[in-house]
């Protein structure tokens, strides 16, 4: 009994509640790293008046937009109006659930050290042997890839919904543009992951990193072009530079947040930089190795063992948000029409075709 | 109205974009029609900013007018007050001495380069590339940085007076002058390693709001706009002003008259305007800067119309003298209040995307439009 709650109940929640926070402080800190790299691509500092090289700014700027009046305009749909920015944010959370940041047996130490003040050594040997306790994930599904593409896709009703609801004009054409860009890009995107499932073989995230430990090798070596598409794929679904349409602050005046503001304005803000994140998170797991150090299967460069898993999991995710807001610093916007162009005469056609050669080839020779 | 049917039989949506937007560089308000992202009909809506400058100039003296003109174009005060000034001194024949008209071209070519800039930087950040817009900054400072050492002031800066100027080149201009030059080609070929072949910039500015020379001539436009249809008319050297015979340049022409190409020939010019200022500062005579101007001038009764290449293209001055120590009237021909009317036929059948895009490309300033 005692065994089943701390599986289940206990560990899971203590996980998720670490998991939580470890994630809100990262996407607020996620700003300021924008804010100083964008800065600093610019030639200019970035905030610096905020604690040592502007460290404290996001608390501050969090501060900000609670303290700030909660508007909602008078002909909006005002409950729509108010949950849209929740709707937004979750699922960027919920995706973590299923996201491995560890080998399976990342927390036996501890378990074992930790619930041996209080349970029997039998209790303990069990709950340390059950990978759901001890693992380096909040838990491990075998339909982990679905789980991911549909809950993902739900954060962009919250900006469709949001656009709606304001009841008002610019909204309205940036939700229309949102949803266009979904329409057109989770399609190329799910077809991307396919080529790693094929090789694969599974839908549970854990195992595909574990199959990547057995294969010697990173699936982004197996799968460039699938991992081109799905990082290309997945910029359109953050709604960043240069895709961040349903935003366009230069067209749009906001987008869909324009009538937005105060914390429910952050909301958005922060589900951006969340969903930066996750798909970060999703293509280290997918194609670079997830928690693997680099060369797994090279000997000599064992002392890279040294480091533990779980950093290097967050090493690659850095990397990925690097690039994202080193793209932000570069490239202009796309158009609307030459956005659709791209997602359904080029990104859908290289993605189906990656797919049939992937499954022609495994067919073929393995 | 057959170009207000819509796909899908939808209704049309009408937004007002502006007065009050990011993009519309200032006060401008157009009124677009929308069937989707596609925009059936842009109404541009101008006056927010009128402050009736050319009223005031009649009771004031023809001295006092300057500073008003500076608050015209204000990105392009130095040109401003250069074409009126000129007008006044062809008037009443004031000689301007050699030295004073060198610099007076130096500093208008820096501030062709300068408006160019932040033409640039705005330009690139409506299409979205916002790095480029700090760069294009960091240069307009040490501009800026020139003009308040000359002028006493960075953006309205009163540049010129009658017959020569205010006084002549500080110690250490020329220096910092030569290093400004020495270092822009180089920050021009990293704004081009930006933009020029960047697929995406490509996509957003090839055959947007395309036209033609003669078209462009009919509506009257000047300055890039025109000349990225590829006429090469140029105020400078088709009716030679204040001494600008004396230089060499090359008036930078487009091919397809395209946004692409309006962004060519802007980047040309800020070649040659630093050609200019190289040949100037090569040139600068000595002597003094002060022309012999009267305190009080009264030109004879008579009229000129002094037409001069401003960044945004021909700027004119009608002067109407009565012989009275007041201008009778002072008409200021805009040059983006002429460019401005062809948005309504550059944006028909582009996406609201490109009217952004495309008021950029027209590069307006308002308060010169509206006066």
């Amino acid at each position: 009994m005692t065994e089943t709650l701390l599986v289940y109940a206990i560990i899971p929640f203590i996980k998720i509640a670490v998991i939580v926070l470890i994630l809100s402080g990262a996407i607020a800190y996620l700003t300021l790293l924008e804010r100083k790299l964008v800065a600093h691509i610019q030639v200019r500092l970035g905030p610096m008046r905020v604690g040592w090289h502007g460290l404290l700014q996001p608390i501050a700027d969090g501060l900000k937009f609670i303290l700030k009046e909660d508007i909602i305009p008078s002909k909006a749909d005002a409950l729509v109006f108010t949950i849209a920015p929740a709707i937004s944010l979750i699922p960027a959370f919920v995706v973590f659930s299923v996201v491995p940041f560890g080998p399976p047996e990342m927390f036996e130490g501890l378990l074992r050290w930790s619930l041996g003040w209080f349970f029997d050594s039998a209790t303990v040997e069990s709950v340390a042997q059950n990978t759901l306790a001890s693992g380096g994930f909040i838990t491990d599904i075998n339909i982990a890839v679905l789980f991911v593409l549909s809950v993902s896709s739900v954060g962009i009703l919250g900006i469709i919904l949001g656009g709606w609801a304001s009841n008002s004009k610019y909204p309205l054409l940036g939700a229309l543009r949102s949803s266009a860009q979904m329409v057109s890009y989770e399609v190329a995107l799910g077809f991307s992951i396919i080529g790693v499932l094929l090789v694969a073989g599974s839908l549970s995230l854990v195992e595909i990193v574990q199959n990547q430990e057995k294969a010697h090798l990173w699936y982004v070596f197996v799968q460039p072009v699938a991992f081109a598409l799905f990082f290309i794929c997945g910029m359109a679904e953050t709604n960043r530079l240069p895709f961040d349409l349903p935003e366009a602050e230069t067209e749009l005046v906001g987008g869909f947040h324009t009538e937005y503001s105060g914390f429910r304005f952050s909301l958005y803000f922060l589900a951006e930089y969340a969903n930066m994140i996750t798909i970060s998170a999703v293509a280290v797991t997918l194609f670079w190795g997830g928690w693997l150090r680099p060369f797994p299967n090279v000997s000599w460069l064992a002392f890279l063992g040294l480091i533990p898993p779980v950093l290097w999991f967050l090493i690659k995710v850095f990397l990925f948000l690097y690039i994202f807001i080193w793209i932000r610093g570069t490239l202009p916007r796309f158009r609307f029409d030459q956005l659709m162009r791209y997602g359904w005469k080029v990104f859908l056609p290289v993605a189906l075709g990656n797919v049939i050669v992937s499954a022609g080839v495994l067919l073929a020779f393995l | 109205m057959e170009e207000e049917a819509t796909i899908l039989d939808s209704k049309v949506l009408e937004v007002n974009m502006g007065p009050q937007h990011p993009s519309t560089h200032g006060v401008l308000r157009v009124k677009l029609k929308l069937d989707g992202e596609r925009v059936l009909d842009a109404e541009c809506i101008i006056g927010y900013l009128h402050r009736g400058v050319e009223k005031i100039s009649e009771n004031r003296s023809y001295i006092k007018c300057v500073p008003y003109y500076d608050r015209t174009d204000y990105i392009a005060a130095v040109s401003n007050v250069y074409g009126y000034l000129l007008g006044v001194e062809k008037l009443m024949g004031i000689e301007v001495p050699k030295r004073a008209q060198y610099i007076r071209i130096m500093m208008t070519e820096f501030n062709r380069i300068s408006s160019h800039l932040l033409w640039l930087a705005t330009h690139a950040l409506d299409i979205g590339a916002m790095t480029i817009f700090l760069y294009c900054f960091r240069e307009r400072e040490e501009i800026l940085k020139l003009f308040e050492a000359l002028f006493g002031a960075r953006l309205t800066t009163h540049a010129f007076r009658l017959g020569g100027l205010w006084k002549d080149l500080p110690p250490g201009f020329e220096q910092a002058a030569r290093k400004f030059i020495d270092d822009f080609p180089y920050r021009v070929d990293e704004y081009e390693q930006i933009l020029t072949k960047n697929r995406i910039w490509l996509d957003r500015t090839k055959g947007v709001g395309v036209i033609s020379g003669e078209e462009a001539i009919e509506w009257g436009m000047s300055g890039p706009p025109l000349r990225g249809s590829t006429v090469a008319y140029d105020v400078r050297k088709a009716r030679p002003y204040g001494g600008y015979e004396e230089f060499d340049f090359d008036i930078a022409v487009g091919e397809n008259g395209d946004t692409y190409d309006r962004y060519l020939v802007r980047l040309q010019e800020m070649h040659q305007s630093r050609r200019i200022i190289q040949q100037v500062l090569d040139r600068l005579p000595e002597g003094s800067v002060h022309g012999k101007a009267p305190r009080i001038p009264k030109p004879p009764v008579g009229e000129y119309y002094s037409g001069i290449e401003s960044p945004r293209g021909e700027l004119g001055y009608y002067i109407v003298s009565d012989g009275s120590p007041q201008p009778f009237r002072v008409r200021i021909r805009p040059p983006t209040f002429v460019n401005l009317q062809t948005l309504r036929r550059l944006v028909k059948g582009h996406l609201v995307a490109d009217v952004v895009a495309l008021i950029g490309t027209l590069d307006i300033v308002l308060g010169e439009i509206d006066r």
